[in-house]
């Protein structure tokens, strides 16, 4: 067998192709080094060793006629636990469903599974994706296995480790405010926030619906996309998916890139800790070096982002989490009254951080605050997301950090919410506008802590955006 | 912005969320913080400007409705529509009593 920590699709379609290893054996490996391996990071919430070994099956009976076995037929690949699985215990690291097993599987999933990948597990992450350090699970933190002191991201903290961990070629997380690109840059893996409706979420757990997104983690850049090519597409069961044809990634992300304009955005470079700013500058010397043109650009409301967002996201959170009322989905608390009820259900279950956004978004949208708030700040996000046009139609794509630091130490901000919601300032944006942003490892601090360059372009042009990270990567990015 | 302690009753109560005395004294603290910095919007003139009320949806705008008929794939039966609730019988979900005789 390979060495399964840095196995890449490539990797596993060739080595079944050649017979060095049957889809059903690789699916036992894999199984086996995930199971083994994850005490030490505690990213994975459960293992679905009966999907894997059945998608396995098939993998090896079409191969065995010679039939095609899908675009990741037989790679094995982590699911966020926030996506539901049909007959797998879809928890969202919340004790309110902690056994809650979904009738249907999202479409991304279904999708994963339709291209014959192998479902290894559920990944661990921040209750509801809620936070930005995966220490808001309510079955323990993950660390960061590039170093295990260090929180690996959120909220897909889990589906960013196995990336990085090697327990899974690949992985799904969701991103709201930067939920995948922030991890991504934390453990040094490709992650990618594609457009707004580019994949269904239909049976994503609803966090905030007019900033979720579903989307891939991989060792590389083409691994990626390929993911993403398996599950993007207009489904009809999500009434916001788009209908825009998906690319051909693999062939689009190959084009060179001589001549394409990239903008900088002077608003996302105050603030930033030198050496990840150092970083970030040198990754763009490698795109001039390739022929790339780079000139400043400015995004003036970027100032707001983080006001406009967290009032967005917890006024649809509250409305979001307010079906967890104790009748439909497992968890109640008894009392003698309906309402009472719901109160304590809800108050004796969630945790304190989905309380503080219950709490905020309640307040929001509550009589008497709607205009001031709520309404301001949807007015805002059409400032923010007109920023981006703007600077977009000067400019192919735009570069910047993912985060102002790298991977911080486990218990570091958990005691200022404030603190933390500030660390988003670079991704959320990102959601507020809708354009596909990924992040793409960009060399290591002193300390050996990763730094991700995150690269936005415009709606549906996830093309442009793979094409400038697959010629950084080629390139070989920055040491 | 302060937030008090009885605001954070009030809004909890709206909510239907349950808070310890704990909770409350933490929540009032955070949210004064929280909310200060979400005041700074204020300082930007956006009489001009629409509201995101829409944040993509390039097709026209009735392109996702469909006719009023069953769609079997999200058909969900009786069985699996109860098997996750916290208490369910004769195919209903069971709730504490609403109405008292």
């Amino acid at each position: 067998m390979e060495n399964l920590s840095t196995l890449t699709i490539g990797e596993v379609k060739q080595g079944l192709k050649e017979k060095k290893f049957s889809a059903v054996e690789l699916a036992r490996a894999a199984m086996q080094f995930a199971e083994a391996e994850n005490p030490k990071t505690n990213a994975y919430l459960s293992f679905s060793p009966e999907l894997a070994e059945e998608a396995a099956k098939q993998v090896d009976a079409k191969l065995a006629h010679g039939e095609d076995p899908g675009l990741l037929g037989g790679v094995p690949i982590a699911v966020k636990d926030v996506l539901s699985t049909k007959g797998v215990k879809t928890t969202c690291a919340s004790r309110l469903l902690e056994n809650y097993v979904p009738a249907y599987d999202a479409t991304a999933v279904e999708r994963l599974k339709a291209s014959g990948a192998l479902i290894v597990g559920k990944a661990n992450c921040d209750e509801f994706a809620m936070g930005s350090s995966n220490e808001n699970s309510a079955f323990g933190p993950v660390r960061n296995p590039v170093a295990l002191d260090r929180v690996p991201g959120g909220s897909s903290g889990g589906s960013a480790a196995v990336v990085a961990q090697g327990t899974a070629v690949a992985s799904l997380g969701s991103d709201t405010g930067g939920s995948i690109r922030q991890p991504a840059s934390f453990c040094g893996v490709v992650g990618v926030t594609p457009t707004y409706g580019r994949v269904s979420r239909y049976g994503l757990v609803a966090f905030a619906s007019s900033l979720d997104h579903v989307g891939p983690f991989a060792r590389n850049v083409s691994d990626a996309a390929l993911v993403l090519e398996a599950i993007a597409g207009r489904d009809e069961l999500d009434a916001t998916s788009a209908f825009a044809p998906v690319d051909d990634y693999q062939a689009e992300m190959r084009k060179p890139v001589a001549g394409m304009k990239i903008g900088i955005p002077k608003e996302y470079f105050d603030g930033l800790e030198a050496e990840t700013g150092d970083k970030i500058y040198a990754g763009l010397e490698v795109l001039k070096k390739l022929g790339c043109e780079v000139k400043e650009v400015s995004l003036p409301h970027t100032a707001y982002a983080i006001s406009c967002y967290y009032i967005i996201c917890t006024a649809e959170a509250s409305s979001n989490l307010a079906r967890y009322d104790g009748v439909r989905y497992t968890a109640r608390a008894e009392a003698a009254g309906l309402n009472e009820m719901y109160s304590r259900t809800r108050g004796e279950f969630f945790g304190m951080e989905c309380k503080r956004r219950i709490m905020l978004g309640t307040y929001v949208l509550s009589h008497g605050y709607y205009d001031a708030f709520y309404l301001k700040a949807q007015k805002v996000r059409t400032l923010i997301a007109g920023d981006f046009s703007n600077a977009l139609a000067d400019v192919d794509a735009l570069i910047a950090p993912v985060s102002p630091f790298p991977a911080f130490k486990i218990g570091e901000k958990m005691a200022d919410p404030m603190q933390m919601y500030l660390s988003d300032i670079y991704t959320i944006t990102g959601d507020l506008a809708g354009i596909p942003c990924m992040s793409v490892p960009c060399g290591k601090t002193a300390a050996g802590l990763p730094v991700g360059m995150q690269i936005f372009s415009g709606h549906f042009k996830e093309s442009t955006m793979f094409r400038l990270a697959y010629a950084f990567e080629q390139a070989g990015g920055v040491a | 912005m302060q937030f008090s302690k009885e605001e954070v009753r009030k809004v909890a109560k709206l909510a239907n969320l349950d808070l310890t005395e704990a909770e409350v004294e933490r929540m009032a603290h955070d949210m004064g913080e929280v909310l200060t910095h979400m005041e700074q919007l204020s300082s930007l003139d956006t009489s001009a400007v629409e509201p995101m009320t829409q944040v993509l949806f390039a097709a026209p705008a009735t392109a996702s409705l469909r006719e009023d008929a069953v769609r079997e794939k999200t058909l969900l039966g009786t069985e699996d529509a109860l098997r996750n609730s916290a208490l369910s019988g004769a195919g209903h979900f069971k709730v504490p009593r609403v109405i008292e005789r």
